[in-house]
């Protein structure tokens, strides 16, 4: 068993470190405030490859694998768990459904797009009345000659405000139940698409999230993803692969939020001596460090199944997105119990931690959900 | 044109604790990370500039054990094409001397127009090696430099003085330049160059491949010696200032004045 990273893997997270502690944290506080998609250190990214780290090269991308694409998610998140998951989105939601189901002249059109942020990618399943409820989903697409009209809501989707290339789930066939729901590639400037307002969320405010509404938007057949009625397969791999970052982001904000911490407690006097000195200080540290480090291994183990290509890691995945979710919110609470009355100010950054980390037990399947995959994959014949 | 490049691999030590070891010699190690030299950074930036204006090729030499070839592969993905690393037990412990001596050696096989190191190291704060490597080499060179223009065979550099003053020096190619941090902005490599890196050899030289004595290298060939290192006296308790911004720049103003530093 082998715990080490490779090579490329290690230089890989020394210098996403480093770009994310120059570039990312220094206007992290900033797009908070404002909400502002932060498309110049996107744009910074793409160059260096990390809008599409498991592209594959002859598509435009790095080719790197999903333990890679796990680091890459973590570094960012540390610093800015916005600018993380527009990164884990335009990767695992958007560019790998493409790349993992789509034929070779979608994979051509969009996938160098996507890797080179020429266009960002975001990914529609989720809707006003249903989100983990796959087979209560509303959308419809329903043949028109040459195009599908597709009509519905997709709601909460990250990146939609700003995104070119969507990812979208809607019936083909409601009677099938969830065999007749299909995959669609829908481009931002189709007639009939318009996205909604952008929503005041309580954290991961940069990341333009918005509605998306389909009014007898004009979707060309060839923009079928897969096969008519694959949807909800091609869903649920991708949320496995997602799942692995959501945990990799996780990680990160939890790492950043004990770092912030360990930081501050070393500053901090208190009755005469630095708070670390103080017992009760440091076992919400040494409680933090665990818990990171076994989220850790479960996300990163989850990624080495992936790469191992192994057919199925649902129950992995869920594991490592709950449990670092989890672990997620420890960390963040415990940052902010430690930081004292500056925790609960935006001077300090783990007050926008804590906003960011409820999210992880949310979307992408919320922890109730992971639990459900876990245990089906566990309890059945 | 042929661009050699020194790099050091150094300990972190902004943030770090620093703790003198059982020897009393050299700094508890173990749990520091490490990377390249700041201004070794600059230089090998300044290298792969002047080969994308003038073509050939950048070769990054670093003397270190294997844990160096990560600081080395880091510089291939940041466009370096070649990289030796000069290492043998006998090695160890070389001061700045010892080590001129060492990468003197391995450079002078090698064909160059021009060799770039940085202007100081981090760890030990020497600014040796550098020139030391230009007079064994025979070469002209220049220190601190923030600028480097090259015509002909002829390079125009601008070096850094004190007091903000700026020395410009003429000199004919091959020669040493000691880069300045500041003169570029350094990159950051792309996945696909750090995939690429890894997938380069880096050639391994010893003290016998390079045909040195071993008296010539280690703390045999070093002409100084650490003796003891010791943390810094504590000093004063620091005055802390407290207030409105207005009140504590205003008295932070007195106080650069009362010590003369503006």
């Amino acid at each position: 068993m082998d715990f080490d990273l490779t090579q490329d893997q290690r230089l890989v997270q020394e210098m996403v470190r480093k770009f994310a502690v120059n570039e990312l944290e220094p206007v992290a506080s900033e797009i908070d405030k404002t909400g502002e998609f932060p498309w110049s250190n996107i744009k910074k990214m793409a160059e260096l490859g990390l809008l599409g780290v498991i592209v594959p090269e002859e598509y435009g991308g790095a080719g790197l694998d999903f333990l890679s694409l796990a680091i890459v998610i973590e570094e960012i998140s540390k610093v800015c768990a916005s600018t993380g998951v527009i990164v884990a989105v335009n990767n695992s939601l958007a560019a790998y459904p493409i790349l993992a189901f789509g034929d070779v002249k979608q994979r051509q059109k969009y996938l160098p797009v996507l890797a080179r942020a020429e266009q960002i990618g975001a990914i529609g399943l989720t809707e006003p009345n249903a989100g983990s409820d796959v087979a209560g989903l509303e959308s419809t697409a329903v043949v028109d000659g040459d195009y599908y009209r597709l009509n519905g809501t997709k709601r909460f989707i990250t990146n939609g405000v700003e995104a070119g290339v969507y990812v979208i789930f809607a019936y083909t066939d409601k009677t099938k139940g969830h065999k007749g729901l299909s995959a669609f590639i829908v481009d931002g400037d189709t007639p009939g698409f318009s996205r909604g307002d952008h929503e005041d969320l309580m954290g991961l405010r940069a990341t333009g999230n918005c509605e998306l509404i389909f009014e007898d938007a004009k979707v060309p057949k060839e923009n079928l993803l897969g096969e008519e009625g694959q949807g909800f397969k091609i869903g649920m791999h991708t949320l496995d692969v997602s799942r692995i970052d959501i945990g990799a982001q996780s990680v990160g904000i939890a790492q950043g939020a004990l770092e912030a911490s360990v930081k501050y407690a070393k500053e901090r006097t208190a009755f005469g001596k630095p708070i670390a000195q103080f017992q009760l200080i440091q076992a919400m540290v040494a409680e933090m460090a665990t818990q990171i480090e076994a989220a850790r291994f479960l996300v990163y183990h989850a990624a080495y199944l992936k790469d191992k290509q192994v057919p199925r890691f649902s129950k992995e995945a869920s594991m490592a997105k709950w449990f670092a979710a989890e672990a997620c919110l420890n960390a963040v609470r415990k940052a902010v119990q430690v930081h004292g009355g500056y925790g609960y100010t935006k001077d300090y950054p783990v007050e926008r931690y804590y906003r960011d980390a409820k999210c992880m037990e949310i979307y992408e399947g919320t922890t109730e959900i992971q639990k459900i995959v876990i245990a089906r994959s566990l309890l059945k014949d | 044109m042929e661009i050699v490049v020194c790099m050091k691999r150094v300990p972190e030590t902004g943030d770090a604790e620093i703790a003198v070891d059982s020897t009393g010699r050299d700094i508890v190690r173990d749990r520091l990370t490490y990377d390249i030299n700041e201004s070794d950074n600059y230089a090998l930036e300044e290298a792969v500039l002047l080969k994308e204006k003038f073509g050939g090729t950048v070769t990054l030499v670093s003397m270190g054990p294997p844990e160096t070839d990560e600081t080395l592969r880091m510089g291939l993905a940041k466009g370096g094409d070649v990289a030796v690393r000069l290492w043998d037990h006998r090695f160890a412990r070389s001061d700045g001397h010892a080590t001129a001596f060492v990468l003197a050696k391995a450079i002078r096989e090698m064909e160059f127009d021009l060799v770039l190191t940085g202007c100081i190291a981090t760890d030990d704060g020497r600014t040796q090696v550098g020139v030391t490597i230009a007079a064994l080499l025979g070469i002209p060179h220049a220190t601190y430099v923030m600028k480097v223009d090259i015509e002909d065979g002829i390079a125009t550099v601008q070096s850094e003085l004190e007091g903000g003053l700026i020395a410009v020096n003429r000199m004919k190619t091959p020669a040493l330049f000691t880069i300045q941090t500041g003169i570029n902005e350094p990159r950051y490599p792309s996945l696909i160059s750090i995939k690429k890196a890894t997938a380069k050899e880096i050639r391994t030289l010893t003290l016998d491949d390079l045909g040195l004595e071993a008296s010539s290298a280690g703390e045999e060939g070093s002409k100084t010696k650490i003796v003891k290192l010791t943390p810094p006296p504590v000093g004063k308790r620091a005055e802390i200032l407290e207030g409105a911004p207005e009140v504590v720049s205003a008295r932070l103003t007195e106080i650069f004045k009362e010590k003369g530093m503006i």
